[in-house]
């Protein structure tokens, strides 16, 4: 290198590094243009829709594209930002670190407060482009509509977060390097926990723009409970996907197996969730019965408003939690405003223009339409048991001055008792036919599956002296609900042999056998629970190296406990066999990890997984006698909580591929999915 | 070197709650002790209970609960320690008293209102119905022509 290469090289890493700023520079102003856009797709076909100019209205599609562009190109710089550890970057300091796995930085654009608003209004832009794209054969007006409310939510978010939580704040002095992320975030199921909660919050937002496009227009009729239904249930399996990847996190990172623990935060998700699974089962009335039109409006103004509380408890920190990573009152006022902006002026219009909307056809006290009633009503108010309880802590503080607390055993007490009655009218309520109905005749094919439930429920009961209620309760409902679902599905095939109909089954609409599913999903999740609840064993005890103990059958051996150098923390493990009747089991390696960048320490419990039971394995402190402190947990039936969400998500999505569906959703009959029609 | 203080970090880091010296050696003791853990919230934490909190205040009290269980006491008796002390913000579960009333009958009195309405509402639409359904003449009228 000759000596007057220098300042050729510097200019060149200069550029570089221009170059690398541009981007993160882009990123901030796609943002302002987006926030741009959003304005004008807020305004024009709205004023387009009510005086029928077809340009007006026209522009939406465009705008609504634009957006998803422009905010994809700033969530992609932000990103890159991390990926490339840009240390100029305030968000990428505090949540970032050179050292870290790739993975995890890319994870770590959302799991932070001002990231996770880009990316929520970046998934409130796909929905909205994607409402532009399938929704090609709405009415003009009615999308031109949709989009426009779609719009001004997006408008309210830009706004908040280019005023208190722009993500692409410099700093003047970077850092050599990040501050990481918080060690117990570091995790492949937490990773896509929040982009897939995200994903059903803003799912939600377009129930809401469908809603008060439909009260603008006073129509609502049964393709509008059609076209509103797909965007339901997508935002519905998303949640469901969410919330079971948070409770599974929970369950084997936090170190003892919760799987759910009534935090304000989990109730914020759990809370849209039950509305969402209401406003599902009441838009099928309005599709199939043309009743119930302005309950289900309004349960789509509240399934997102819940939506919107859920953010707003998230973000304000109003409730402490562990979840609270941004505790800044201006945030939760702003996020406040929007709340009251929205839910207010939409329950103003609903109340306005819901008298309107008269139910066309009538039903009886004993039919399908009523089943459905009542599901609402339980879901209604399970959902109003929890809201009311996640807030009581801070009523109670400001009107009655006391301080106290609402934990697990309030809501367990509170909220259960809504889901048993649920889960025992489901089985009927699904097969009773629409209009009139005689409950005791169309119940009759589940006489079999009844008697199959209370024999489940005598047969968990007589397993162990001592079994507490709960679980032959779990039995009885798990096998009532799936038995019950199955049922349904088969009384689809109509008349004939046994053959013919099985074959039938395959050829039964998409619907079918996803309302199958999930129900079946909701049986297997309820016995997981009881079961779980009730037969979970724990053991706590101080274990010498080289020593063997006994925990309900199994037997425990200690054979070693080492320290080990992981690529960004230090580890104890303990070596653990595990053995029944004298045959092996399993060989569980129970850690405990310090993050020296964080100086966090965390326990990585050992599980292994079977279809009856998780062997739980938890390596404590080191005693003074030299032993180790080591816990062993045996959970029966775990997996079937998850496993029971799994199948509730994929009932959610077979029935959204639905012919039927997609013909609501857009995509014209018999062409290639995804192809706009007409 | 480095190693070494990482090490020491390691050990000085507490990872999991109850350690087995804090516990009762009666298990049936043990036991209760272990259910009241989950019933007594930790007040230096954030909505957790002593049973899994990690922090030093909830060590403590794990040790206090079972001292008094060790000593005889209720479980009543000593959620109301905790609770003269700590006021009812230390309880998991809100005393069902006073304006905690409302919170309990809350969910059960939203459930009457709205099956009340819900069922008002479609005896309502039925009456209705029933005005529009055929008179016995009008009826008899359909037979014949029916028949015909």
């Amino acid at each position: 290198m000759r000596p007057h290469d220098g300042p050729v090289l510097i200019g060149l890493m200069g550029a570089v590094h221009y170059h690398r700023r541009m981007i993160v520079e882009l990123g901030h102003f796609a943002l302002i243009l987006a926030a741009f856009v959003a304005c004008v797709q807020m305004t024009m076909p709205l004023i387009g829709a009510h005086y029928r100019w077809a340009g007006w209205m026209a522009m939406a599609r465009p705008a609504a594209v634009a957006q998803v562009l422009l905010v994809s190109f700033s969530f992609g710089a932000l990103t890159y930002a991390f990926v490339t550890s840009d240390f100029s970057l305030r968000l990428v300091v505090l949540n970032s670190h050179t050292l870290k796995p790739m993975l995890y930085k890319v994870s770590g654009v959302w799991g932070n407060h001002e990231g996770s608003l880009l990316l929520w209004v970046l998934i409130l832009a796909l929905f909205g482009g994607a409402a532009a794209v399938f929704g090609q054969n709405l009415p003009a007006t009615l999308r031109a509509r949709v989009l426009a409310v779609q719009a001004s939510v997006s408008v309210a978010f830009y706004a908040f977060i280019l005023v208190t939580s722009n993500p692409f704040m410099r700093l003047a002095n970077p850092p050599m390097n990040g501050e990481d992320l918080n060690p117990l975030l570091q995790d492949p199921g937490l990773a896509f926990h929040p982009p897939f909660l995200y994903l059903g919050y803003v799912g939600l937002s377009m129930a809401f723009s469908f809603a008060v496009a439909a009260l603008i227009e006073g129509r609502v009729d049964a393709a509008w409970a059609r076209w509103v239904r797909p965007w339901t249930l997508a935002a519905w399996v998303f949640l469901t996907i969410g919330i079971a990847l948070g409770s599974w996190w929970a369950y084997y990172e936090l170190g003892w197996g919760g799987f759910w623990f009534w935090d304000p935060v989990e109730n914020a998700s759990f809370m849209p969730w039950l509305l969402a699974a209401a406003l599902l089962h009441s838009a099928i009335v309005v599709e199939k019965r043309e009743a119930l039109k302005s309950w289900t409006i309004l349960l789509a103004i509240l399934a997102f408003g819940f939506s919107l509380i859920g953010t707003f408890i998230v973000r304000s920190g109003v409730l402490t939690s562990v979840h609270a990573f941004a505790n800044d009152p201006e945030r939760g006022l702003l996020i406040l405003i929007i709340l009251a902006v929205f839910v207010g002026g939409a329950l103003t219009l609903f109340a306005a223009r819901a008298g309107t909307m008269e139910a066309r056809n009538v039903f009886a006290l004993a039919s399908r339409e009523s089943a459905l009633v009542a599901n609402n009503i339980l879901l209604a108010v399970s959902c109003f048991v929890v809201f009311f309880g996640t807030l009581w802590p801070l009523v109670a503080e400001m009107l009655f001055d006391r301080q106290l607390s609402v934990g697990p055993p309030f809501f367990d007490a509170a909220f259960t008792p809504f889901m048993v009655a649920l889960a025992a009218i489901m089985p009927i309520g699904a097969l009773l036919p629409w209009k009139r109905a005689r409950i005791g005749r169309a119940a009759q094919p589940l006489a079999g599956v009844l008697a199959l439930s209370i024999a489940a429920g005598a047969l968990t009961m007589s397993i162990a002296s001592d079994t507490p209620i709960l679980a032959p309760l779990g039995a009885v409902l798990g096998t009532w609900v799936v038995g019950g679902a199955i049922v349904d599905l088969f009384g689809r095939t109509g008349r004939g042999p046994i053959g013919a109909r099985l074959a039938r089954l395959t050829r039964l609409p998409g619907a079918d056998w996803g309302k199958t599913l999930a129900h079946c999903g909701l049986g297997i999740t309820t016995f997981g629970i009881a079961a779980l609840l009730a037969w979970q064993v724990e053991d706590i005890r101080v274990a010498q190296i080289g020593e063997s103990y006994d925990v309900a059958g199994y037997t425990v051996a200690l054979n070693d406990v080492r320290n080990l150098e992981g690529p960004n923390y230090v580890s104890t493990m303990a070596f653990i066999e595990v053995s029944k009747d004298e045959r092996f089991v399993a060989n569980l390696t129970p850690e405990k990890r310090v993050y020296p960048v964080a100086g966090m320490p965390t326990t990585e419990a050992a599980i292994q997984n079977g279809v009856f039971r998780d062997l739980y394995l938890v390596i404590g402190d080191p005693q003074a006698n030299g032993g180790w402190a080591i816990r062993t947990y045996i959970k029966p039936f775990a997996n079937w909580i998850w496993a029971g969400c799994i199948i509730m998500a994929l009932g959610g999505t077979v029935s959204l591929f639905d012919r039927r569906m997609r013909i609501a959703a857009g995509v014209k009959t018999g062409a290639a999915r995804g192809v706009p029609a007409e | 070197m480095k190693r070494l203080i990482l090490l020491l970090m390691l050990l000085a880091a507490p990872v999991w709650a109850l350690d087995p010296s804090e516990m009762l050696s009666d298990p049936t003791l043990e036991k209760r002790a272990r259910a009241l853990d989950f019933e007594i919230r930790c007040v230096k934490c954030q909505s957790e209970a002593i049973a899994s909190s990690n922090a030093d205040w909830a060590k403590d009290a794990r040790r206090a609960v079972r001292e008094m269980i060790g000593a005889g006491s209720s479980d009543a008796e000593v959620k109301a320690f905790f609770v003269q002390r700590y006021g009812e913000v230390v309880l998991m579960e809100p005393n069902a008293s006073g304006a905690n009333l409302l919170l309990w009958l809350a969910g059960p009195a939203m459930l009457i209102a709205g099956l009340g309405i819900g069922g008002f509402y479609i005896r309502r639409r039925n009456a209705a119905v029933s005005d529009t359904e055929l008179s016995a003449d009008e009826e008899a009228q359909l037979a014949e022509i029916l028949k015909k």
